[in-house]
């Protein structure tokens, strides 16, 4: 009877080590024809791939996170947020961020006690009363705002409109500088209200 | 014997349709619902009144379906939005690719491969740009995974009614064949940093989504998919590259994919904060919840479907689970009061639908039929007080309550939104 030969073979630029021991199943089929090593562990690198030129990953790294890291330079009050907002937004979001369907509104504080959007499927959502960080109105205006043009606001312009968002839900006045440095420091309402996943934790319904 | 014939004058035949064969039990009622689904409709078709007597079209460079055959998802016409796909309307496990749901937030991308790249960079050793001939370079694997809207299921919860089909309930589910090569071969090349813990996902779509997926996830079953059910993706499934996360919420696995950035926390993105969060009924709202638990829904006999005679009625549906295998489907036949282990189609695989059966007989009077999925981890499926209960009226993901079909005296099937 054949047994399949352990081999340790090295090809251009990978090790390949293989741990080959007799194979019954080689041995019941004289077709298998030819020594046959076990499979071959994975090389220390696939070497595919190129590194990226800094201006590649600055034109596509523009995500704001959470501690304002990735926030650019650039700064606006309210005042100069609400001629972007009527220039840019106010057609989908309303006069007054009251929203035009199906475009949902981006203004509004009710419930203005409790966080009640579990109980009651009629309360509305909206930046004031349901996002938790302020930075993220930046990120996504930013990608994705106007829905038509997206990703032509300048960094001013933005933080413009974050500032009118803001100050239109009463969680900044209507002076209030944003910029890189304040805009993370702003604490949403709702801030607190998120928790994590747990439903893991048990095959019982969380 | 057939004289010369034209092909184009075949094509352009008056059809003669041969009178309908004997039907089976069940006779379908066509409706509003169901022809706003049909989208447009369909092109003449050319049906000889003898098929055997005249030679049929030629080959062709791809096979359309039957003119006799309507499946459509349903389009809003809307940028942003979703289709449903016909689940209820179709065989086995396999959703077939053009009839895959969609959803996107500004529409489908249209990405010339030659332009395409793959970035990942950020808290890793050297940042790498892949084309897309390298990642199909690497090695690869496939598997059968199913894919979940978060959202599936809103509709019936939020307004049930009689006149729901599978579709407009649960039509943002798919089943495919995903190729594509792991993400943690990929993450290998780049050398991720210790201080890793998640990474940002990208797409390249006018709407730039993005989400924070943990780094676990990443190393453990994802992948970086290029091709569904054979063929290389389509547009409206994330041509030429998405993310796969195997049993997650359909919005994590970003389609278009474009960059992975390696990050120390999550980035709090708008589509993990304002939307994908669930309120629950303590005031607070749960995030991060990545995994569709276990769900199961009939898919035969649901509305439309009026049965037209007593006797045995094969129930048909799927069932599946983000956290592993469907270990069971158990079936009730009198509103949830007793239940059967139903049948379920070889493979079960892990985190892909599973196609269950179940044969009654039908006694002609009002009755209701319900399935239920209990996974590998022991999870069971929650009846709609339930899930009322725990997650609260005005949650809004997750909707993985029971479906329940009531069977009238005269046979009409109508969804029910009491068990």
């Amino acid at each position: 009877m054949r047994r399949a030969m352990a081999l340790l073979a090295v090809a251009a630029g990978f090790a390949l080590a293989c741990s080959g021991r007799g194979s019954s199943a080689a041995d019941s089929s004289s077709a298998r024809r030819g020594s046959v090593s076990a499979a071959a562990s994975e090389p220390a690198s696939y070497a595919l791939g190129r590194t990226p030129e800094p201006q590649e990953i600055a034109a596509w790294d523009l995500d704001v996170n959470p501690d304002g890291v990735g926030l650019p330079s650039g700064r606006a009050t309210a005042v100069e947020g609400a001629s972007v907002y009527a220039a840019k937004c106010v057609i989908c979001h309303g006069a007054k961020g009251e929203g035009v369907a199906p475009n949902p509104p981006i203004v509004g504080r009710d419930p203005r006690a409790g966080f009640a959007f579990g109980r009651d499927p009629a309360l509305v959502k909206t930046v004031g009363n349901y996002w938790p960080f302020a930075t993220t109105v930046y990120d996504y205006v930013r990608r994705a705002m106007p829905q038509d043009k997206p990703g032509s606001l300048t960094p001013n312009e933005l933080y413009a409109v974050t500032a009118w968002i803001l100050a239109e839900n009463g969680i900044i006045a209507r002076d209030f500088v944003v910029d890189s440095l304040s805009l993370p420091k702003i604490k949403m309402p709702a801030r607190d209200r998120f928790v994590r996943d747990d439903r893991l934790t048990t095959p019982s319904f969380k | 014997m057939a004289g010369k014939q034209d092909d184009r004058s075949l094509t352009r035949r008056e059809l003669l349709v041969s009178t309908a064969t004997a039907l089976s039990a069940a006779t379908l009622l066509p409706t509003e619902g169901d022809q706003a689904a049909l989208g447009t409709p369909p092109q003449e078709p050319v049906i000889p009144a003898d098929p055997t007597k005249v030679p049929g079209p030629p080959t062709s460079a791809s096979s359309p379906r039957s003119p006799f055959v309507q499946m459509a998802r349903t389009p809003t016409g809307a940028t942003a939005g979703s289709s449903l796909a016909p689940i209820h309307l179709m065989n086995g496990t396999v959703t077939p690719s053009d009839l895959h749901f969609e959803r996107h937030h500004a529409g489908v991308a249209m990405i010339d491969p030659a332009r395409y790249k793959l970035m990942l960079h950020g808290l890793v050793d050297k940042p790498l740009v892949f084309t897309l001939d390298e990642l199909k370079a690497f090695p690869s694997v496939t598997r059968v995974y199913f894919l979940e809207c978060s959202g599936n299921g809103r509709a019936a919860y939020t307004a049930p009614k009689p006149d729901l089909t599978p579709q407009l309930i649960d039509g943002l589910l798919g089943n495919a064949e995903w190729t594509g090569v792991p993400v943690r071969t990929v993450l290998r090349e780049v050398g991720v940093h210790s201080a890793a813990s998640w990474a940002l996902a990208e797409g390249g779509d006018a709407a730039l989504l993005s989400r924070s997926i943990p780094l676990e996830k990443l190393m453990d079953d994802s992948l970086f998919v290029y091709a569904m059910n054979g063929e290389p993706l389509r547009p409206a499934s994330g041509y030429p590259v998405r993310l796969l996360n195997p049993g997650w919420e359909g919005n994590t696995c970003v389609k278009w994919l474009r960059r992975l950035e390696l990050i120390s926390q999550p980035n709090m993105s708008r589509d993990e904060t304002s939307k994908y969060t669930d309120p629950l009924p303590n005031d607070t709202a749960r995030q991060f919840s990545f995994v569709m638990d276990a769900k199961s829904t009939i898919t035969y006999p649901t509305y439309p479907v009026q049965l037209t005679r007593r006797g045995w009625v094969e129930i048909r549906g799927l069932a599946w689970s983000g956290r592993g295998r469907i270990a069971a489907v158990d079936v009730s036949t009198d509103g949830g009061r007793t239940w059967t282990a139903a049948k379920l189609q070889e493979p079960v695989l892990d985190k892909a639908l599973v196609r269950f059966t179940h044969s009654f007989e039908w006694n002609g009077e009002r009755t209701t039929i319900v399935s239920r999925a209990v996974d590998a981890t022991g999870y069971v499926q929650p009846t709609l007080a339930e899930y009322r209960q725990v997650r609260g009226s005005g949650t809004n993901y997750h909707y993985n309550h029971l479906r329940a079909w009531t069977v009238e005296a005269d046979g009409r099937v109508v969804y029910e939104a009491s068990v």
